[in-house]
């Protein structure tokens, strides 16, 4: 054994390789296998029709979130009678291949993402897949977690493990104080608008430096989160007391002297002094701000303060392309300050943000206040543990005083395979990850931003800087 | 899988930079439970006008409503092709509307993956290439091109200095399964043993494990 020093991501790699058969990918294993509706019915099928079974239910978990309707009524009649099936699929399928399923009802069903660390099921170290491109999440824990298509699922299902080639790294550090106002969301936003949705391609990133290290795990989930929106394979993010603290006493976190030997492990993961990555960015945290996606691509960012990009100025003909399609399609024009941009609705939820601290964020901007007439706001808490822990702390009623919509768990409008969609034209300020065309909805026009800034936009009607949020609160009252 | 060999088709221009796997299939048809069928709905909101009194017909500017392309089975695209959701559907829409091949400068990861187990070849070119190839199959009429995964060449039908040759990189591996039309899952469990003596020795890290060992 060479003592070369290794990446976080270099030692968790290594740990799971089972074979390296010469000229052909690594058989990678896999530790824990989220399932959920949308993606592993084809892949039960396979299994069935090859004769092959599960291999290790004990490392699967499943849930059901992007189908599910967030209203109470109808969670229990789903109207939708294909998104039905697609549900009772899993069930049935759960059932006749012994796998742990988080139903609706259950006080543990939630998105995947959140229910995993929630629960303690996400570990540090841990290799981790699901067939969900947000998969990235869990790599704020310091997992190597990214998501594959159902043909891998299948794969998974029946031998625990992938062939997998090895990703490159990055290392992304974020250093020095955030300023006020400044969120995970807009390190990570700012990031995707530097770096570009195809920057990080073929890579695995390193998040690091003062300002990552300052984070809650909720931050560092929603920043590992939107890795893939910049193209990485993975994000991670090397677990520390921060971690400890979130995962000591969860359900599925070990406890007594497993808990002690889990953690000397885990204090083992960090990349080591010297360590060589194969690209490195260095962000200095005192430059951001909130931003606001103004386009149909995650990379299409500027912060709160600036306008809506000329086509005129981009670096290549195919980007201002690009960039001309996007503005017809926002039917936004070039100049427009992003501040005088009106919403229509509002969305606080999603893998992204839809953990209690973002549900705290944004009922601390909206307390006391009233969502703007012309605004129809909804916030779905991304768990039904974390709906309770938000109830218990009155964050509902603040929400329902406000003029909120407060909704049941599921992926709801971040994606809207369930009855919440934007109608064509519409435009909602939201905290989830992608405002691809259609992607809320058909005809939709999607703006990714913060908790905070979602709520603040809520109230004024429009895209307000929430660092100054005391004083606009002040005017629009007064109006 | 079916195997992959040589093809000479019709190549249809997509002129758009990241195009994502919410374009290529939107969420409205991730709700069924088969793995075929979803050809029809490739594209689907790009094929249709959006607005107007024929709103819902097919859009006749886009490329694949056009009768030039049809049968295609090559698609040109820009960049990051592929971006997004990690839908496998996608994949299943592409191949089931007819396309075997991609060509495009750059694809998203787990695109690239999925394609891959779908039968469909992606070749990356370079920006250059890419962008006489859109030019090319936009402007000429019945404009063929033919993809060799045997000998990892793409060349057009034209004649002397304006032929179209160019050569592309991939994985052997990946090019050897592509060709044989391979399962993956068979292909692992060439590995049995080492799973066994693995997983037994892997299964000792409790920390590693989703559940506390009971």
């Amino acid at each position: 054994m060479s003592n070369t020093p290794k990446t976080l991501f270099e030692k968790v790699w290594e740990q799971h390789v089972v074979v390296e058969p010469a000229g052909e990918p690594t058989i990678l294993y896999v530790d824990l296998h989220l399932i959920h509706e949308v993606t592993s019915p084809q892949a039960f099928e396979g299994l069935r029709l090859t004769g092959r079974t599960v291999r290790r239910p004990d490392r699967c978990v499943a849930t059901v979130d992007h189908n599910v309707p967030t209203t109470l009524a109808e969670r229990f009649n789903i109207v939708d009678q294909i998104a039905a099936k697609q549900i009772s699929t899993l069930r049935e399928n759960c059932k006749e291949f012994g796998i742990e399923l988080f139903d609706i009802g259950s006080r543990e069903q939630g998105i995947v993402h959140v229910i995993g660390p929630e629960l303690g099921i996400t570990k540090p170290g841990m290799t981790i897949v699901c067939g969900d491109s947000h998969t990235s999440t869990h790599g704020a824990f310091g997992a190597l977690a990214f998501g594959i298509g159902t043909s891998e699922v299948e794969h998974v299902l029946a031998t625990q493990t992938l062939p997998q080639s090895r990703p490159k790294t990055f290392r992304i550090a974020v250093e020095g104080e955030l300023p006020k106002g400044v969120t995970a969301k807009d390190i990570v936003l700012a990031i995707i608008g530097q770096i570009g949705t195809d920057g990080a391609t073929g890579h695995v990133i390193e998040y690091a430096g003062s300002a990552i290290r300052s984070l809650s795990m909720e931050g560092r989930m929603t920043i590992c989160n939107m890795s893939i929106e910049a193209g990485a394979r993975a994000g991670m993010i090397a677990p520390d007391e921060t971690t400890f603290a979130y995962l000591k006493g969860r359900r599925y976190s070990p406890k007594g002297e497993a808990w002690e030997s889990a953690v000397a492990e885990w204090n083992k993961l960090p990349s080591d002094p010297g360590a060589k990555f194969d690209r490195e960015l260095i962000i200095d945290a005192a430059t951001l701000a909130p931003y606001v996606s103004w386009g149909t691509s995650p990379g299409m960012v500027a912060p709160i303060t600036s306008a809506v990009p000329n086509p005129a100025d981009a670096q290549t003909e195919g980007e201002r392309r690009a960039f001309e399609r996007a503005l017809e399609y926002m039917d936004l024009k070039a100049g427009t300050l992003l501040e005088n941009i009106n919403v229509d609705r509002v969305f606080i939820g999603s893998c992204t943000n839809s953990r209690i601290e973002d549900l705290r964020a944004a009922a601390h901007i909206a307390k006391g206040h009233h969502v703007s007439t012309h605004v129809s706001a909804m916030v779905v808490p991304g768990s039904q543990a974390v709906k309770d822990q938000a109830e218990q702390e009155g964050l509902d009623l603040v929400f329902k005083e406000a003029g909120f919509d407060w909704r049941e768990p599921g992926c709801s409008m971040c994606l809207g395979m369930n009855p919440d969609i934007l109608s064509p034209g519409e435009r909602c300020a939201s905290t989830s990850n992608r405002n691809f065309e259609g992607r809320q909805g058909r005809g939709g026009r999607t703006h990714l931003v913060s908790p905070e800034m979602a709520a603040a936009a809520a109230i004024a009607g429009h895209f307000v800087d929430v660092r100054n949020w005391s004083e606009i609160a002040e005017t629009a009252e007064a109006n | 899988m079916e195997p992959f060999k040589t093809i000479t088709s019709l190549a249809a221009p997509l002129d758009r930079v990241n195009v994502d796997t919410d374009q290529i299939i939107p969420k409205q048809f991730l709700k069924r439970i088969e793995r075929s069928g979803y050809g029809e709905f490739l594209f689907f909101d790009w094929r249709r006008l959006q607005e107007g009194p024929n709103a819902g017909d097919p859009d006749p500017s886009f490329t694949l409503n056009d009768p030039r392309y049809k049968g295609a089975k090559i698609l040109i695209a820009g960049k990051n092709f592929g971006c997004g959701s990690s839908r496998e559907h996608a994949a299943w829409a592409l191949s089931d509307f007819g396309f075997r091949a991609v060509i495009a400068p750059s694809f998203a990861d787990i695109f690239f993956s999925n394609a891959g187990k779908n039968g469909i070849v992606l070749i990356r070119l370079s920006e250059e290439d890419v962008a006489l190839l859109l030019n090319r199959a936009a402007t000429t009429q019945n404009y063929e091109l033919t993809v060799s995964l045997e000998a990892q060449t793409i060349t057009d039908g034209l004649t002397g200095d304006e032929r179209f040759h160019a050569t592309f990189e991939i994985d052997p591996f990946r090019k050897f399964c592509l060709i044989e039309g391979l399962d993956d899952i068979g292909l692992t469990l060439r590995h049995a043993v080492a799973l066994d003596t693995y997983e037994t020795k892997h299964d000792q890290a409790n920390w590693l494990k989703p559940r506390p060992a009971a």
